[in-house]
This record gives C-alpha cells, sequence and structure tokens, in this order.
C-alpha cells in the first residue's frame, strides 16, 4: 500500500483492506499489552547519567582543608548568563583560607538562572569549581536557589570526587611550601 | 420473601435499599472502571499505569475524588447560569436511571434487578437519549465556542447513531419474541443434545458489531470522541466545568460506559449463565471483558474526523443494520414457519 501513494489519487480501497487494516491495529495493541512496562520507576529508579553530566555546582578544597578557589573571578567572566557573583579578598598568614594570594569571600551562584552550561568548570584555572551529579534541585523559595560559599562547599559525593581524584589534573600555580596538589 | 413484596410497605422498603445497594455498587464500579481504563491503557503503552495510591494504585479513584470535590466551582460570567448548573446533573440522573431496569443476576431464588419491566430494553435507551441533553444543554450554557461546537457535534453524532443502535438490536428482538432483559438473557435453545441459554451473538454477529461501534459513538469514546476532542475543541461541552460538575460529567460518561458494556453483556453474551460460574459472577466478568473492550478499542484507534463519522453511521451502519434487521426476518419465516 506504500508505494501507492505517489499516485494523485488514491485507489478506493475495498471494504475487506479497510477491515484488515482495523484487524492489524487491534493485533498490534493486544500483542503491546503483554509485552514488559518499560517506565522507569522515577524516583525509586533513576535513568543512569553520564560521568560528565551538569548538575548542581560543588567548590573543592585541597586534601588539607584548604580551598581552591582564588578569587579570580574567571567563572564568573566566562558565565555566559552572569549567575556567579565572587567578590575576592587578600589571604593573609592569620587567615589562610586558600593557598594563592587571594580567595573568595563570596562565592554565590544563582541557580534559577544558571543553565549548567559547565563554562565555568572550564574557565577555572584551579579546578576549585565542578559540576557535580545532582539535578533534583527544586525547592520552596527563590531565596534558597541562590547558592552561597557554605552550601557550594558542601563534599562532593564520593564517586565523584574519586574520580577527580583519578585525574590528577597538573596544577597551574604554585601551591604553599610543603603542600601537595591532589 | 415473598410476603415482604406483598406487603406494600414492605415492598417500598426493599425496593429503596436495592436502590441504595445499587448506587454504591455502581459508583464504585464506576471508580474501577476508571481505574481499569487507565491500567488498562497503560498497558497498552507500555506504562503501568497508576500505581502509587494504595495498592496496584487501586486507591487512585478515591484521591482523585478528594481532588475533584475540593476544587473551586467556578461558574464563568455570562454564562446561563440555570442550565450549567443542571446540564451536568441531567447527564448524571439519566446515567443512573438506566440501572432501573438493568438485571445483574438471578442467583438461586435471589434477583439482582430493581425492576423488571416488560420494555426494560426501550427505557435504557429512551434514558440513555437524555444524556444528549447534559452535552447539548450544557455546551449551550457555557457561552463559549468550544462548548457550543462540542454540543451542536454531540447533538448530530448522537442522533445518528442512536438509529443504527437501535435497529442493530432489533433482530434480537425478533428472535426472542420480547423486549425484557431477563428474557432476553434466558432465551434457550434446543440444538441437538445441548439445550439451555445461549449466547445471542452466535445468532446476531452483525448486529453485535454495530452495536459496539454505535455504543462507542453513543457514550462519546474514542475513536468517536468529538464532542470533547481535545486537540481541536479544547475539551468540547467540558471546557468550561470544573470541580463537582465536571466530577459529574465525568461520573456521567464512565457510567453510560458500564451500562452499554451491561448491555453488550445482556442481549448478546448470554448474561449471567456462563458454564458453571456462580451468576453474578459470571455477570462481572463478562462485563469486564466488554469493557476491555471498549478500552482496546480506545487505545487502538484514531479520532474519526466529522464527515467521516457521519458517513460511517448513515451510509455504513444504518443500511447495514437495516439489512440484518430484514435478513433476520427472512430467515425466521424461513425457520420458524
Amino acid at each position: 500500500m506504500a508505494d501507492e501513494e505517489t499516485d494523485e489519487k488514491p485507489k478506493p480501497q475495498s471494504v475487506a483492506s479497510d477491515v484488515a487494516a482495523l484487524v492489524t491495529g487491534l493485533k498490534t495493541t493486544l500483542t503491546e499489552t503483554f509485552r514488559p512496562v518499560v517506565t522507569t520507576m522515577y524516583p525509586e529508579d533513576k535513568t543512569p547519567r553520564s560521568e560528565r553530566y551538569r548538575g548542581r555546582h560543588y567548590l573543592r578544597r585541597y586534601d588539607n582543608g584548604l580551598e581552591r578557589c582564588i578569587g579570580c573571578e574567571l567563572c564568573a567572566a566566562a558565565c555566559p548568563v552572569g549567575c556567579i557573583l565572587v567578590i575576592a579578598a587578600e589571604n593573609t598568614d592569620e587567615n589562610r583560607v586558600s593557598p594563592g594570594e587571594r580567595y573568595a569571600k563570596t562565592y554565590e551562584i544563582n541557580m534559577l538562572r544558571c543553565i549548567f552550561c559547565g563554562y565555568c568548570e572550564e574557565a577555572c584555572p584551579v579546578q576549585a569549581i565542578v559540576l557535580g551529579p545532582e539535578y533534583e534541585l527544586s525547592d520552596t523559595s527563590r531565596e534558597k536557589f541562590i547558592y552561597n560559599k557554605e552550601k557550594l562547599l558542601e563534599p562532593l559525593p564520593r564517586d565523584v570526587q574519586a574520580r577527580l581524584d583519578a585525574k590528577g589534573a597538573p596544577h597551574p600555580h604554585p601551591l604553599p611550601s610543603g603542600e601537595r596538589d591532589t | 420473601m415473598s410476603q415482604i413484596y406483598n406487603d406494600p410497605i414492605g415492598h417500598w422498603v426493599v425496593v429503596v435499599v436495592a436502590m441504595t445497594l445499587l448506587l454504591f455498587v455502581v459508583l464504585t464500579a464506576t471508580a474501577y472502571t476508571v481505574w481499569f481504563e487507565r491500567v488498562a491503557l497503560g498497558r497498552i503503552q507500555r506504562r503501568p499505569g497508576p500505581n502509587r495510591v494504595g495498592p496496584f494504585g487501586l486507591m487512585q479513584l478515591a484521591a482523585d475524588g478528594v481532588k475533584l470535590a475540593f476544587k473551586e466551582s467556578f461558574i464563568p460570567e455570562k454564562t446561563d447560569r440555570i442550565i450549567y448548573v443542571l446540564a451536568p446533573t441531567i447527564g448524571v440522573a439519566a446515567a443512573f436511571l438506566a440501572w432501573v431496569v438493568i438485571p445483574i443476576g438471578l442467583w438461586g431464588n435471589v434477583q439482582y434487578w430493581i425492576a423488571d419491566v416488560n420494555v426494560g430494553i426501550l427505557i435504557i435507551f429512551a434514558v440513555s437519549s437524555l444524556n444528549v441533553y447534559a452535552i447539548v444543554l450544557g455546551g449551550y450554557a457555557s457561552n463559549n465556542k468550544y462548548s457550543l461546537l462540542g454540543g451542536l457535534r454531540s447533538a448530530a453524532q448522537l442522533i445518528s447513531y442512536e438509529m443504527a443502535l437501535g435497529l442493530a438490536l432489533v433482530p434480537t428482538f425478533m428472535i426472542v419474541g420480547s423486549l425484557r432483559l431477563r428474557d432476553i438473557v434466558a432465551y434457550t435453545v434446543s440444538w441437538g443434545p445441548y439445550h439451555g441459554p445461549i449466547p445471542l451473538i452466535l445468532l446476531t454477529p452483525i448486529g453485535f458489531l454495530i452495536y459496539i461501534i454505535s455504543a462507542t459513538a453513543e457514550t462519546n469514546r474514542t475513536p468517536f470522541d468529538l464532542p470533547e476532542a481535545e486537540q481541536e475543541l479544547i475539551g468540547g461541552f467540558l471546557t468550561e466545568y470544573s470541580g463537582l460538575k465536571f466530577t459529574m460529567y465525568y461520573l456521567a460518561e464512565y457510567l453510560n460506559v458500564i451500562t452499554v458494556s451491561t448491555l453488550a453483556v445482556l442481549l448478546f453474551f448470554g448474561g449471567w449463565y456462563l458454564w458453571v460460574v456462580p451468576p453474578v459472577i459470571a455477570f462481572l466478568i463478562k462485563v469486564v471483558l466488554v469493557l476491555f473492550l471498549y478500552i482496546w478499542l480506545r487505545g487502538t484507534f484514531p479520532r474519526l474526523r466529522y464527515d467521516t463519522l457521519m458517513r460511517l453511521g448513515w451510509k455504513v451502519l444504518l443500511p447495514l443494520a437495516m439489512a440484518n434487521v430484514i435478513v433476520t426476518a427472512i430467515v425466521l419465516v424461513a425457520v420458524q414457519g
């Protein structure tokens, strides 16, 4: 029947072929009925995500607890929607937050604006910001979507941390004496 | 038992109790028909269907009911208020009324029906035709072009298919010689060694075919759900209805589905007679199977275009039904002399 579609006027089909078409349809749906269900039961089961899935952000720390972020604002500059706010401050010997000269005093990401493009991750010279696997970010008020530094510094999920450790990215800037990059 | 029936007050007590019981049974049946439909449709599309509320999602309808009941019962401006409120009530009332004469079973000496009327089937047709008023009036009163279009379509569709529906059943009456539903179910034949009730579909297969198509159209179900065609008419006559009034339409629709399925079982599948299975249970099994047929049709066929709908009704089903009547008449005369 498909090869007749080029004709301008389709041939008037016989009643028998019409009924046969209906029966074919009924047969198809009936066989489908007894095939297994393909639905993923979402909150209990989840579809697998790729290793490089871009979900919520994390700020990383070194093993010794120092923050990686050096407050350079390159992430904020790279961000296409301008959802990152970084206010840097100087590190002092009494108050050393990160290994470099400066650290991020304020680091906020507006998750309502974020498009999860991952440019911040790419731009970061010290691999301080990474996008983790979580995508269930719904919340009850707009204010809660502005992730502050405290929230972003939460430890990464174990498997993601292990993967990043395995990569062992080279460190682009000198470390304080005695420190080893992770 | 018969003494209670003979006593005028006792008779009324029995009838009222039976009616209340039936109301609950039918309402519950409606709820689980919706559940059954959603699960079956899901399976057809390889989804699980509702499975969150209660075991197997069986409490889904309770959840839906609570949701619908607590929704704001909104009446839009510039509607014809009286008719707007009255229309869904007509639908539900008509749908329930049909159950007055539907016999569910005969188990020993206990009769599972309210009224045993000698023109039962005519009453069902008369009452179920009232459903068109619910839809037309609802569509008219809503003051919405989509509602009005839905109502108009419905009027044309129901009138067209009612004729085929009625004619499709005429051969059955001719064979049985009675309009009483109980007689039709109890129709017995003596074929060689076999003596007993038979499913009448063996004698009127074409009648059944026309019945099932016309009944689908009568109840506004896919593939004949033009009055509420979501894609073209938003919701047809349902567009402006919400809350409890919407629930009433919804209820009426499913009640009608159960009614026509029940009628199919009574008229074509031998009612409550099924081998050794107890009568009421046999009836239930058959109704569920016919309901599945309906859902299966819904899960399979796309909606008809309006002109094809009319053509099917007037040019195919009606002549076929008439021919069926004439051929049956000739055969009956030839056989019975």
